[in-house]
């Protein structure tokens, strides 16, 4: 969901040369070139190509043993052409001219069909991106024996821990080319890898959870020793009654709930009117110890240094001291807004504008030991599950806690509690986050990554108790 | 296509695979939005590719490509058994699968009218007349409308002999009205949320939907919705429109159902099941009116879990799931089969694309109808709340609690429809809910609802699946938490 920066020139050539399972820099602009001219002689006014490229592999474990394992290699080429106009969009996996033709051809039918816009934009011309590196060449290289390998230390552990373990340990690489017929071209590629562990001790489980740009980002093992004490601590759950408490959210906890936030940060979303900003900016709404970024620069994310048109990120001061101050652009919605683009535009034509894809909370002095420590009554939370939107705008949440959760007690976690589900408006858990931890990528299952800290929260609304 | 396939077939044998099958799959869909009366996303793509699974050293291995050349097709079938051989080395068994004959076959999904050969201009004049009705109505802040249209061709080959073609044409459809007033946002959609109805039909299901007939109504109920009552907290009697009972079904019934997942092969990502082994045989699942099919077969209707043969070459089926009450049955592949002592597979492994592993999915997860009129139903309800149309939905990681709510809420009092109500929602725990019903209408009020965002697996995979459900009632009901203390 969210890419990864990377300037044009390092793109075009140097990471590029280092895996062969890529296509080149030199090749990318072919394919474009190829789909610009083929656009043109159709009868094209302005033609937009974009080429992505995958080669992802992930090994799955479960009940301590590999069960299943994959590899995949595509490469897809999107083409939006305009004219008189009118524009849409046609993809293909076909590199062949006369399929290249073909997707051309339907573009240019889907867009004859529909009236004139009147507001549409022309294409925007050449851009200039800042640089990143984000390619890794021992991930771009990882085995699958080196991946079964990992899994094999993580089984054995669970094994001599009584325990049983399930999970995945992914890596792979991609890379986007855009370019169009006014001379914009922008590139990029990234490597990225993943671990994610379950360990099941019967009748709990606990979880842990790293991604990176680089395998060398995180240590596996070390996720398998604290997913498995964890799940060893849980084992003897109690069931506490429903009602609001003071919680203590790990990271991806924090990441997996306000991910459902910043779609209401998009400008086109105000102008929908589907926004809980809309009579909200530049008003406090949360504590005053919330600030949120969205920056795709940043070092620990990873995502294209372009939007969906080709126009380069912007760093967007989204939350002051718990004010919404600004919203991200596309090309569209600025114009409608007397507001400059901030390159967060989705790949035209689209319904729903833009949004920030590489956001960074920023965090605190406090620690997940520190917030336990400070904490008389309270609940410590690995993980959050299935979460949707109850109310849209006052963002009431609704999910399950996961795979671990605590009481802590006069300063220390003093059992395993059975899970709870919440109704939870994040507006409010925003204006009651007591502590901040230091902020860390974290990766979670409902929401991109991000940069986020823990949180110690007070008033968190519990409504029911499950039956574990 | 064969003969790529088979070329793959052939390369995995040489390599040591002792068994493969090899899926070509051609993808084409077709997507058309509206937004306040202008043209969203009109977009259209097409992929092709093949997806090579292996067992090799007894232990799998898959691979994928795009390349459809002889070459391309015999790396990939050599890189899924390279594969194969690595998952060896972290292995406590050797799989098994139980035994299912060859076939050679090629079936097509019916339908009246192919979407692709519809003109454009005609179906975007249709949305965008919709969507200006529902623009009409006053208070109506946000109107959106969609089509979407995929054809898929799949070649399925294995080594023990099957060859197996078919051809799926899979139509969706719907519209919505958002009104933004206050503090609150509210939203009405039809015929379903998630676009609308999704089924195994063509540009017949668009027109059966009548869309202009209803856009006013579901304008005018989304303006409604700001001044009507708060749905009261409380406990008490239920009723849910078939939509929203299809959706209950995939959550409480479809997933936990599913023997992956029972086995801890989603321990992971989509979590487990209550529904241990132990339980199969012996749980009273529902109350004696509760009956619910896993069915396939094109016999129970055109729902996105229609097929005639599963990817892993098994012939559809239909496999009692609940009957009277009682726990049946399971979703199971030729691997997990035997584990329930069943001697073959229910036929259910389904793939979202060539370059996706098949994995244990719903297939049409049915509540079969039960006897009642809609009408009398109502009328035999002295204090009720009828709720309509999915807004959000929720379940923890083994199944058993819930909470769901929807668009528009109904009081029952005295055996009629009195007043709407907003915010609708209600909680339970799933064998308690499913052991509350009481009454079930009759098959004509059934309709197989598609849902078409079943997410699922690692990588993850989005697949459609088909729900049954006429409108039922439950007893003591938890209504209202979603919004209680907030």
């Amino acid at each position: 969901m969210s890419p990864s920066p990377k300037p044009r020139k390092a793109s075009a050539g140097t990471s590029t040369a280092s895996s062969p399972q890529l296509l080149s820099a030199h090749e990318l602009r072919r394919i474009i070139d190829t789909v610009l001219r083929l656009a043109k002689s159709a009868g094209a006014d302005e033609t937009e190509v974009h080429v992505d490229e995958t080669a992802d592999s992930l090994t799955r474990f479960a009940n301590n043993a590999i069960h299943q394992n994959v590899a995949e290699r595509g490469l897809n080429v999107s083409i939006r052409t305009v004219v008189d106009s009118r524009t849409a969009r046609a993809t293909t996996n076909r590199l062949d001219e006369d399929s290249l033709r073909a997707a051309i051809d339907a573009s240019l039918s889907l867009a004859h069909s529909q009236p004139k816009d009147p507001h549409m934009l022309p294409l925007p011309g050449k851009q200039r991106y800042p640089e990143v590196q984000r390619f890794a060449k021992d991930t771009a290289a990882l085995t699958p024996e080196q991946r079964a390998r990992a899994v094999r230390r993580a089984c054995d552990l669970a094994i001599q821990n009584g325990q049983v373990a399930a999970g995945i340990f992914a890596s792979g690489l991609q890379q986007s080319a855009l370019g169009n017929s006014r001379g914009l071209f922008a590139a990029y590629r990234e490597t990225h890898s993943e671990f994610s562990i379950t360990m099941q001790e019967t009748p709990a489980a606990s979880w842990a959870k790293a991604n990176a740009s680089s395998v060398s980002g995180f240590d596996p093992q070390e996720l398998v020793q604290r997913a498995s004490e964890k799940a060893h601590t849980a084992v003897d759950a109690r069931e506490l009654p429903p009602g609001r408490y003071t919680v203590i959210l790990e990271p991806a906890a924090v990441l997996d709930l306000v991910g459902f936030l910043f779609y209401d940060f998009s400008a086109t979303a105000l102008q929908d009117k589907r926004s809980c900003l809309n009579g909200r900016m530049g008003k406090p709404l949360f504590g005053k110890n919330i600030f949120i970024t969205d920056d795709a620069y940043h070092p620990l994310q990873l995502g294209t240094p372009f939007d969906g048109e080709g126009m380069p990120r912007q760093r967007v001061l989204l939350v002051d001291r718990g004010v919404p101050k600004n919203l991200v652009y596309s090309r569209a919605s600025a114009k409608s807004a007397g507001k400059k683009p901030t390159g967060h535009g989705f790949a035209l034509p689209n319904e729903y504008g833009e949004a920030p894809m590489n956001l960074v909370f920023a965090g605190g002095d406090s620690s997940l030991e520190k917030m336990v420590g400070s904490t008389d009554r309270g609940l410590l939370v690995t993980r959050l599950w299935y979460i949707r939107e109850v109310d849209p705008y006052e963002k009431v949440m609704t999910g399950m806690t996961r795979d671990g959760l605590f009481l802590v007690e006069n300063g220390k976690v003093s059992t395993a509690v059975r899970n709870f589900r919440f109704n939870q408006s994040i507006l409010e858990m925003l204006r009651n986050v007591e502590q901040l931890g230091k902020a860390v990528r974290a990766t979670g299952e409902e929401a991109f990554e991000m940069v986020v800290p823990a949180m110690k929260v007070r008033d968190f609304h519990f409504s029911e108790v499950t039956k574990f | 296509m064969y003969d790529l396939a088979v070329a793959a077939l052939e390369t995995a044998t040489l390599r040591g695979a002792t068994y493969a099958d090899v899926r070509v799959m051609h993808l084409r869909q077709r997507d058309l939005t509206t937004k306040n009366g202008q043209v969203g996303t009109l977009a259209q793509s097409e992929s092709i590719g093949m997806g090579v699974r292996v067992l090799a050293n007894g232990a799998w291995g898959f691979a994928s490509s795009d390349r459809l050349t002889r070459e391309g097709v015999s790396a990939c079938a050599a890189q899924a058994v390279s594969i194969a051989k690595a998952s060896a080395l972290a292995k406590r068994g050797e799989v098994m699968m139980v035994d299912e004959d060859a076939y050679v076959d090629s079936w097509q999904s019916p339908f009246r009218k192919d979407p692709f050969e519809i003109p454009l201009e005609s179906q975007l004049s249709l949305l965008l007349a919709a969507d200006a009705e529902m623009r009409h109505i006053k208070g109506i802040t946000l109107t959106e409308t969609g089509m979407q249209f995929r054809k898929i061709d799949s070649w399925f080959a294995s080594s023990i002999g099957s060859r197996i073609h078919q051809r799926k044409l899979i139509t969706g459809c719907g519209i919505a009205a958002t009104a933004f007033q206050g503090d609150e946002i509210q939203k009405r959609s039809y015929p379903n949320s998630f676009g609308g109805q999704h089924a195994l039909e063509g540009y017949e299901l668009v027109e059966s939907l009548e869309l202009l007939k209803h856009a006013p109504r579901v304008g005018e109920e989304a303006a409604a919705l700001h001044s009507a009552a708060q749905c009261p907290e409380r406990t008490g009697t239920l009723i849910l429109g078939g939509s929203q009972l299809g959706l209950q079904i995939h959550e409480s019934v479809g997933h936990p159902i599913e023997l992956d997942r029972v086995l801890g092969q989603e321990a992971n990502f989509a979590g487990t099941s209550f529904l241990t082994l132990d339980q199969l045989n012996k749980l009273r699942y529902g109350s004696d009116f509760v009956n619910v099919v896993a069915d396939a077969r094109l016999e129970h209707g055109p729902g996105l879990g229609t097929f005639a043969y599963d990817d892993e070459g098994v012939p559809a089926q239909c496999t009692d799931i609940i009957k009277d009450g009682q726990f049946r049955g399971y979703l199971s592949n030729r691997e997990t089969a035997h584990l329930i002592g069943l001697k073959r597979s229910s036929g259910t492994m389904r793939t979202e694309s060539w370059n996706r592993l098949p994995i244990i999915r719903m297939t049409n997860i049915s509540l079969k109808p039960g006897t009642w009129g809609f009408d009398d139903l109502i009328a035999d309800t002295d204090d009720a709340i009828l709720m309509e149309t999915n807004r959000s939905w929720s379940i923890d990681d083994r199944r058993y609690q819930f909470q769901f709510s929807t668009e528009l809420g109904w009081e029952i009092k005295g055996g009629k429809k009195t007043r709407m109500l907003k915010n609708p929602s209600y909680s339970g725990i799933t064998t308690e809910f499913w052991n509350s019903c009481d009454a079930i209408c009759s098959g004509d009020h059934w309709i197989l609802w598609g849902t078409p965002n079943c997410g699922k697996g690692q990588p993850m995979q989005t697949m459609g699946t088909g729900h049954g459900a006429a409108p039922a009632r439950f007893r003591n009901v938890k209504i209202g938490s979603a919004f209680a203390d907030q």
